[in-house]
């Protein structure tokens, strides 16, 4: 049985679903040219990630193992269609910016990932702990690369002036790549090599 | 590796639907309401956004108190006084065969088949002098039908500004109709030329502001050629004779004392 502290906080930066995994890269592009789509996309994500953990390992020991997939999708596809309505309710402006990729969370593999791997095998309490880390993983880097790109692109952060645009009389000449999608690609290459040149055995070995 | 039985199989599938669709349909039927009153809202504010008079931070509704809604008759152009303006649904009005009127195929430049008999119209009055008309429009792009509000000022003829609010164009080609830099090229062209006739089109080569017929041209959108010619259209239909072209028309010979 692996502690408490690990299965949380080891899928931050030890075993991060985006940059050790590489996966749930899509929405990572997509969502992250403003800081604030990043936080609503984020807890979603954690949210989704927690309930289908939790929901799957409860009724793990039901779950027949043919259509284990199929229940899977299910309960993540039920829990993305009640995170939309929920965000469509509370936070429509920020809804309609996320569009279409609140309901790609769907695909997004670290859900699935973790409900197969993880919560399949443990009970509800690990297995909510374990979507919450990684959860927080997915976050982590989308923070990072929310906030370089809001900054740099628009010379912002949340919204807030940071550096004044030539554009309004200031110094900064803002950054159009980082608006594009491309750049979160140039992004996460940099925080995967940050990260593997401080935790070296993240390295792959070459054959 | 587990075998389970059939049965067992189904059942648990079953159940497992049964209570995911609870849930599903619990959060989509409470929600409604609000999910609702956010759309209104939203409305509320791209007709503010299209002329030029929404400002972050303010009440929407605070701000939509200086926008007066009536009723138009779009083939006589007159208003329809004492009509119920609150509860006038546009797309319900649309499917209603009793509100609304199939459009001959010649006339059909904006491919929208359809159109209500009778629409809202916004107006900004200000020391009870008309200032500025906004309009609802909607045609044919490339993917999906885009829905617009247009401002135009009292003359019936200068663009305030263009906002649409609803499409499903490619994000970054067709869906660049959203740019605010792209938006803000509309503000102060003419629709119509010295004979009144429609005269705006969205060049496919940069707009020489040096022109004259520069006042009629907005650059066009690149990578969007079958959007933008969506555009072009949707608003030759709405400012010609079968749209909005007789209230406009009216508005003018009102000399802005509407």
């Amino acid at each position: 049985m692996m502690k408490a502290k690990e299965v949380l906080f080891d899928p931050v930066f030890k075993n991060n679903p985006i940059a050790l995994q590489i996966l749930g890269v899509c929405s990572a592009l997509a969502v992250t040219s403003k800081l604030e789509t990043v936080i609503a996309m984020s807890l979603s994500v954690i949210a989704v990630t927690i309930g289908s953990n939790l929901a799957v390992s409860l009724i793990r020991n039901v779950i027949p193992n043919n259509i284990r997939i199929i229940v899977q999708m299910t309960i993540i596809a039920s829990l993305v269609i009640i995170v939309d309505q929920l965000l469509k309710a509370y936070a429509f402006q920020t809804s309609k910016q996320l569009s279409v990729f609140v309901g790609l969370i769907i695909t997004n593999c670290i859900i699935m990932g973790r409900a197969e791997a993880f919560a399949m095998k443990n009970p509800p309490g690990a297995a909510i702990l374990d979507g919450l880390g990684n959860g927080l993983g997915y976050a982590v880097v989308l923070l990072v690369v929310g906030a370089i790109r809001e900054l740099f692109g628009s010379g912002k952060l949340l919204g807030f002036d940071i550096f004044q645009l030539t554009t309004d009389g200031g110094w900064y000449q803002s950054n159009g790549l980082m608006l594009l999608p491309p750049s979160a690609f140039f992004l996460i290459g940099f925080f995967i090599w940050a990260l593997r040149a401080w935790k070296t055995d993240q390295v792959e070995q070459e054959h | 590796m587990r075998h389970d039985s059939v049965l067992k199989t189904v059942v648990v599938a079953t159940l497992l639907c049964i209570i995911c669709s609870i849930f599903v349909s619990y959060a989509a039927v409470s929600l409604k309401p609000l999910q609702e009153k956010n759309k209104i809202l939203e409305t509320k504010r791209n007709i503010l956004v299209s002329a030029g008079l929404m400002e972050e931070g303010k009440s929407i509704e605070e701000l939509f108190k200086k926008i007066k809604v009536k009723m138009v008759d779009i083939s006589t152009g007159r208003f329809l006084e004492g009509a119920d303006v609150t509860n006038f649904d546009a797309k319900k009005a649309l499917k209603d065969p009793s509100t609304s009127m199939r459009i001959p195929e010649v006339k059909d430049i904006a491919k929208i088949k359809k159109r209500t008999l009778h629409s809202l119209v916004y107006l900004v009055e200000k020391d009870n002098q008309l200032e500025t008309i906004i309009l609802p429009i909607y045609g044919k792009g490339l993917w999906s039908t885009l829905y617009a509000f247009i401002a135009i000022k009292k003359d019936g003829n200068t663009v305030q500004g263009l906002s649409f609010y609803e499409h499903a164009e490619t994000p970054g080609l067709g869906g660049e109709v959203d740019n605010p830099n792209w938006k803000k090229l509309w503000k102060g062209k003419k629709i119509y030329d010295e004979n009144w006739k429609f005269a705006i089109t969205l060049p496919k080569i940069k707009v020489d502001p040096t022109k004259p017929e520069s006042i009629h041209q907005i650059d066009s959108l690149s990578g969007a050629t079958l959007t933008a010619r969506g555009v072009e259209n949707l608003i030759h239909y709405w400012m010609g004779e079968d749209g909005f072209g007789p209230f406009l028309t009216w508005i003018r010979s009102q000399g802005g004392e509407a």
